[in-house]
């Protein structure tokens, strides 16, 4: 099933469609955003509403290196890795001090900060957002501006990145962060220092996000300060929630659906916003552990119908 | 000092008093649904929005205020008793997150909602005639209509002050507060009590957007700005209690007014500041009693 998918994505340009490998360039971008939003949601239990400040982050810085410095691929990325760490480690020195719904409001509040400055900073283009970004190089003439070439280059980013977090999340660290989930005080009372793994899963996670809003404004050459805006945060939300929150493949199923659904949809009405608040609604009453939880369900039904058929076979 | 900027101070002041008790009818349903029901409504401002565009729509047709004043709040507190029945109240037996994503989702709707029946356009809602103009005060000019939203909101204070701290429904919403079981096991139909306290903290936020219409108009994008103000102060004063959301709101409301007059490029990060100190001094709020993490 991996590898099919594996070897899907890679044949993928050969269709003769720019248009569909534009939408899936957006899916692997988004799935990253996804996944890094769900390490903090649905590994350590910490849900962050204002994720997108790192995502913007990520992308203004980007689209800034890109411009004023240079386009080499060595520069653009770590600047806007280690920029979004560097805004996580701030927004949340300050959040993680509070839990639930608290954090949740603070994260949102910090990100809508985030935001308004984006629209006052005179470098980040104000409302009219930054343009003409580069789309990075690797120096002696070698670069990534082709579409396909870009294709090729966010697959490898997301696909490493979807490894390491997998390697993180089965580490001790993250099991020690899925204890945290389930009971922080035990966690707490066994002298794990919690505060500092919330810390630096949030920090992870930013950087993550940064990443996948470096790559988001290559792809488009322009960042909008929509980006940093509370629709994106919950855009990563939904992706996360709808495709099943605590696994790292859900996420990124559920940026698929998103993105996919947004692009048949848009075409046919501007009713976007008001769908996706409503498939969303429609999840969280009837589905909340996503379309993960969905396929899990149907698999045991499907065996609990296997099995009672032998049964019944055997009672013939 | 001279008497000119002593003026100007004293305007200022009147414009952050009617700005902080807007804020106030906002801070105390959000603080109210939340200290009842442990959701973080995040629609409320766009029920604020939706509540000023409602308002607007009504003026348009029946050319009265007064009327608006009344009619929005009843309109958008029962859409809060239908979205209380038939939304939230089956996620009652899951965890409070559940609840606050399905507000989270009701504002995405709200929000296109509102764009595809009012437009992405500012709409103001035209002040009442009878509170047209400005009058001399402290020897600058004072818009009628803020003193009014300032009456207003002094005597909605005390209203709910009365009703908070004085009836036996208040009695029955401080207990379910402290004690949700509690009050259920004394034979009170919580989901009753549930029911009236969403509508209420929806009309609430309905009527601070109607009576904000003339003031600061509507458009799109507002919903969450009014929101995530209205989240800082409850976050300064403390979720739940009417004391945090009254001087969160008048702490909140004077800082950011004399911020926009004073440093309008950083008002905003102000506030910002104090809601990190407060986090950093006291992570509860100031009338905060319990500890949160």
């Amino acid at each position: 099933m991996i590898v099919l998918v594996l070897v899907l994505l890679v044949l993928f340009p050969l269709l003769p469609s720019s248009y569909a490998l534009g939408v899936l360039t957006d899916v692997l971008i988004f799935g990253l955003f996804a996944m890094s939003l769900d390490l903090l949601l649905g590994y350590t239990g910490l849900v962050s509403f204002g994720h997108a400040a790192f995502f913007g982050v990520g992308a203004y810085v980007a689209g800034i290196v890109g411009i004023y410095g240079g386009p080499e691929i060595y520069f653009t990325l770590p600047a806007a890795i280690i920029a979004a760490a560097l805004a996580a480690l701030v927004i949340g020195f300050f959040s993680i001090r509070t839990a639930g719904v608290y954090f949740l409001m603070l994260t949102l509040a910090f990100s809508q900060m985030v935001y308004a400055a984006a629209f006052k900073a005179p470098f980040a283009g104000g409302s009219n957002g930054l343009a003409g970004i580069p789309r990075p190089t690797l120096g002696f003439g070698l670069g990534f501006a082709d579409s396909i070439a870009f294709y090729y280059l966010v697959l490898a980013i997301v696909l490493a990145s979807y490894w390491t977090l997998a390697r993180l999340v089965a580490s001790p660290f993250g099991k020690s962060l899925r204890g945290i989930k389930e009971n922080e005080s035990r966690m707490r009372s066994v002298g794990y220092n919690v505060q500092r793994y919330k810390l630096a899963a949030f920090v992870i996670a930013g950087a993550f996000a940064g990443l996948a809003g470096a790559l988001r404004a290559q792809f488009n050459f322009f960042v909008a300060p929509d980006t940093l805006y509370w629709t994106t945060s919950g855009i990563a939300l939904v992706m996360v929630i709808i495709g099943g929150a605590g696994t790292l493949i859900g996420p990124a199923l559920g940026a698929a659906l998103v993105q996919v659904l947004q692009n048949l949809i848009s075409s046919y009405t501007e009713r976007w916003p008001l769908l996706l608040g409503a498939v969303f609604i429609l999840f969280v009453l009837y589905a909340p552990k996503g379309m993960i939880g969905l396929l899990e369900q149907r698999k045991q039904v499907d065996q609990e119908t296997s099995t009672q058929q032998a049964k019944s076979a055997n009672a013939l | 000092m001279s008497t000119d900027t002593l003026s100007f101070i004293a305007i200022q002041f009147l414009n952050g008093l009617a700005y902080s008790l807007l804020l106030f009818l906002l801070a105390a349903g959000l603080s109210l649904i939340f200290g009842m029901m442990d959701v973080v409504n995040l629609a409320h401002g766009s029920f604020f929005l939706i509540g000023t565009y409602v308002g607007l729509t009504i003026v348009r047709v029946t050319g009265n205020f007064w009327i608006a004043l009344v009619v929005t709040p009843l309109l958008i507190g029962a859409l809060g008793l239908v979205v209380e029945r038939y939304l939230i109240r089956s996620l009652y037996n899951r965890s409070p997150l559940d609840q606050v994503l399905l507000t989270f989702g009701l504002a995405f709707i709200l929000m296109d909602l509102a764009k595809w029946i009012w437009g992405a356009n500012v709409l103001a809602l035209p002040a009442p005639a009878a509170l047209d103009g400005s009058v001399a005060l402290f020897g600058g000019q004072f818009p009628k209509y803020r003193l009014f939203v300032i009456a207003a909101g002094f005597v909605l204070a005390v209203v709910l002050y009365y009703l908070n701290d004085r009836t036996s429904f208040g009695a029955v919403i401080r207990a379910g507060v402290a004690d949700r079981e509690m009050v259920s096991g004394l034979g009170i139909n919580i989901a009753l009590v549930f029911s009236i306290v969403f509508a209420v903290g929806i009309g609430l936020a309905a009527l601070s957007g109607v009576v904000a219409g003339p003031i600061y108009s509507a458009f799109p994008g507002l919903d969450f700005q009014v929101l995530i103000t209205t989240l800082i102060v409850v976050v300064v004063g403390g979720m739940g209690t009417y004391k945090g959301s009254l001087f969160g709101s008048l702490l909140i409301g004077e800082v950011q007014t004399f911020g926009q007059a004073f440093f309008p490029d950083l008002a905003l990060f102000l506030i910002f500041g104090i809601m990190a100190a407060v986090l950093l001094i006291k992570p509860a709020g100031l009338f905060g009693r319990e500890a949160v993490a």
